[in-house]
């Protein structure tokens, strides 16, 4: 019977199946961060229990981490050094991998995993972080989780879980001009709702993703968590081969016929199957406090729920286009790796951002890709631009206490989550590509980066 | 993990709104230490207090009204728990003492994360939701209903996620009981394939 990849990926790792209708899942990899991974490890070793396999548990620290230049354990957050050391200590008595704050490989969790090998096509993957399954990306089922799961699956190898359901999203035909995988992310979850893959694993397919480079990939995966998907994947091929082929923990050739099993059989079949023509894709733009709340940048703000258009600050019926901003942000695991940075650099080489913009940061979405863009010469354009340009971490993404955006004010911005409060109290932010982040700070309000590419 | 009460009777707090994110259960900025308690002076923050920092208590908020104070059932309304996967948000609930969220729907992570920590999670519709807002609510679990005001309603729990609530039993327990197997698929795997193995932590 013709299978799909999720299928195949979820058989070959039943352990074993229980009456009361969960599978218990081998687990392959574990990955922590300092925000979430000390609970996980401390309790752990409460209970008087150990790591199975401490080979294939990786921590890093990147959520709370200074992204300062100069930094060592100390964090604007306040308490925060104690997630940092804690985290640490936990870790090498666990015996686990550990990346530390200064380590050369030190980035973003889910930035750094394929960076490193640690995840291959076909292997499950956890992590206690809700953006796990960015590295879906990669053809792996890899899904966040709590703490209470990390602590299961390090312990005991394995997860106990429900069969989720299928869904395959299909874009056809080719992306205009200008527009980028984060777009389709939007445009996909404003037409089908933050809550349109409830239950769902999903697989993204068709032209238009398999003419995505690997990085565009992690981009459209990395939103299936705002999509309310258990995760989301992509069929590896050529490029995921020979992106991942002799990286850090990854074989150095994936020519044993295994690894050309990895796609969904002609004719399988899915629970649920949407498709996208490519072409309808128009650069977008967040106008709300859900991500599902986005339009595209030439659109006008639609009429939502009262309490979104309170906190935003937007009435129905105003062009999106043309909002004045205070902050522009270019980070997160959604879109800060190198080619995120060669397009953002792209439209700001030769410009300054608006003098409105009171603070614009970049920062690199892990360390490799920061000394990368430095030996492309990036980071001046950037500061020529009127960027900081900082070290890797999650930094603004989220709002840990310590530094944040002004109160009250509104950022474009290249993550994924555009919550009440995610940046900063009271912060508005509108999610965007990189380019977007990019024309917009430029233009000081929101604008269309085609007009900027011209 | 105390067994689930049978039944739950509480009052019904209720917060039906879509997309309450667990950024908003439990800010970030809430999370100072890193253990598991000392969180329910957190919970809810940027809408339970005015000034956050001073703790100024919001009056309007729902869990600030004397009715609701002790209600041991939240009710929310789609796609409740969505963002941060952080099991602190369940945490706080825990500490609070609720026992129950019941939503129009809810996010994958944060319903795992309820149940791993004995807190029922479970769909209703929005019809419902309303009609148990604020009423004393007898939750009965074995049963998969839900009474209010005379009139009985089901829900759905997974079979197993239900045995667990209702004994109290520990995942990782449990599963350890199948040591034996996980051993024997291992070492079958291991041959099978050899890249999932690592070597030495350097
Ligand atoms: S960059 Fe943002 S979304 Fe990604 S892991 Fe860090 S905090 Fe989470």
């Amino acid at each position: 019977m013709p299978r799909s990849l999720f299928a195949k990926i979820w058989d070959r790792h039943i352990v074993a199946r229980n009456p009361g209708g969960a599978d218990i899942i081998a687990i392959d990899r574990v990955f922590l961060h300092e925000r979430t991974g000390a609970a996980a490890l401390r309790r752990m070793a409460e209970q008087g229990r150990s790591v199975r396999d401490p080979a294939r548990v990786f921590a890093v620290m990147d959520h709370i981490v200074d992204t300062r230049p100069g930094r060592g354990d100390g964090t604007l957050m306040p308490g925060g050094e104690g997630f940092i050391t804690q985290t640490r200590e936990a870790a090498l008595a666990a015996g686990i991998n550990l990346i530390d704050v200064n380590d050369r490989d030190q980035g973003i969790v889910h930035v750094i995993s394929p960076e490193l090998g640690v995840v291959l096509p076909g292997l499950t993957l956890v992590a206690p972080d809700s953006h796990t399954c960015t590295q879906g990306a990669f053809g792996a089922l890899a899904w966040g989780i709590g703490s209470s799961e990390a602590e299961h699956a390090m312990v005991t190898g394995t997860l106990r879980l429900s069969r989720p359901k299928t869904m395959r999203v299909t874009f056809t035909g080719a992306l205009a001009a200008g527009v980028t995988a984060k777009d389709m992310a939007l445009a996909l979850i404003a037409r089908h709702g933050s809550g349109g893959g409830t239950g769902h694993a999903v697989e993204f397919a068709g032209d238009a993703v398999s003419a995505l480079d690997v990085e565009g990939r992690q981009t459209l995966c990395n939103m299936a968590t705002e999509f309310s998907a258990m995760t989301a994947l992509i069929a590896p091929d050529e490029q995921t081969f020979a992106y991942l082929s002799g990286r850090g923990h990854a074989p150095a050739s994936f020519e044993e016929p295994y690894w050309s099993t990895l796609h969904t059989d002609h004719g399988a079949l899915f629970d649920e199957e949407l498709t996208f023509a490519a072409a309808e894709v128009e650069p977008m733009v967040s106008w709300g406090t859900s991500p599902s709340q986005a339009v595209p940048v030439t659109g006008v703000v639609p009429h939502g729920p009262a309490r979104a258009h309170e906190y935003i600050g937007l009435a129905a019926g105003q062009p999106i286009a043309g909002v004045p901003l205070d902050a522009a942000f270019i980070g997160s695991c959604t879109n800060a790796r190198i080619t995120d940075l060669r397009r953002a650099a792209r439209l700001l080489r030769g410009r300054r951002i608006a003098p409105s913009i009171r603070k614009a940061l970049v920062v690199p979405g892990s360390s490799q890709v920061r000394r990368q863009a430095e030996a492309e010469g990036l980071h001046t354009v950037f500061e020529a631009a009127g960027f900081e340009w900082r070290m890797s971490g999650c930094s603004l993404c989220f709002y840990a206490g310590g530094e944040g955006f002004a109160q009250g004010s509104r950022t474009i911005s290249s993550t994924n989550r555009n919550f009440e409060g995610r940046q900063g109290l009271g912060v508005r932010t509108h999610i965007a590509s990189p380019e977007t982040v990019a024309a917009s700070a430029v233009a000081g309000v929101i604008a269309d980066p085609r007009e900027l590419a011209r | 993990m105390s067994p689930f009460p049978q039944p739950l009777a509480s009052v019904a707090a209720p917060l039906l709104q879509d997309n309450v994110d667990t950024d908003i259960i439990i800010p970030s900025r809430e999370m100072r230490f890193t253990g598991r308690t000392g969180l329910a002076d957190g919970l809810f923050a940027p809408w339970r207090y005015s000034d956050a920092d001073n703790r100024t208590p919001n009056p309007d908020f729902v869990l600030n009204q004397p009715a609701h104070r002790h209600a041991a059932i939240l009710l929310g309304g789609a796609n409740f728990g969505c963002g941060s996967s952080r099991e602190h948000a369940v945490w706080a609930l825990g500490e609070w003492g609720f026992r129950a969220v019941l939503a129009e729907s809810i996010a994958p992570i944060f319903m795992s994360n309820c149940l791993r920590n004995g807190i029922l999670a479970a769909p209703l519709p929005r019809p419902v939701l309303e009609a148990l807002a604020s009423q004393q609510v007898r939750i009965d679990l074995a049963a998969q209903t839900v009474q209010a005001g005379g009139r009985t309603y089901s829900f759905a729990i997974d079979a197993e996620a239900k045995e667990m609530l209702m004994h109290g039993l520990d995942a990782i327990d449990l599963t350890l009981q199948q040591s034996s197997e996980i051993a024997r698929w291992t070492c079958q795997d291991r041959q099978e394939r050899p890249w999932v193995y690592l070597g030495q932590v350097r």
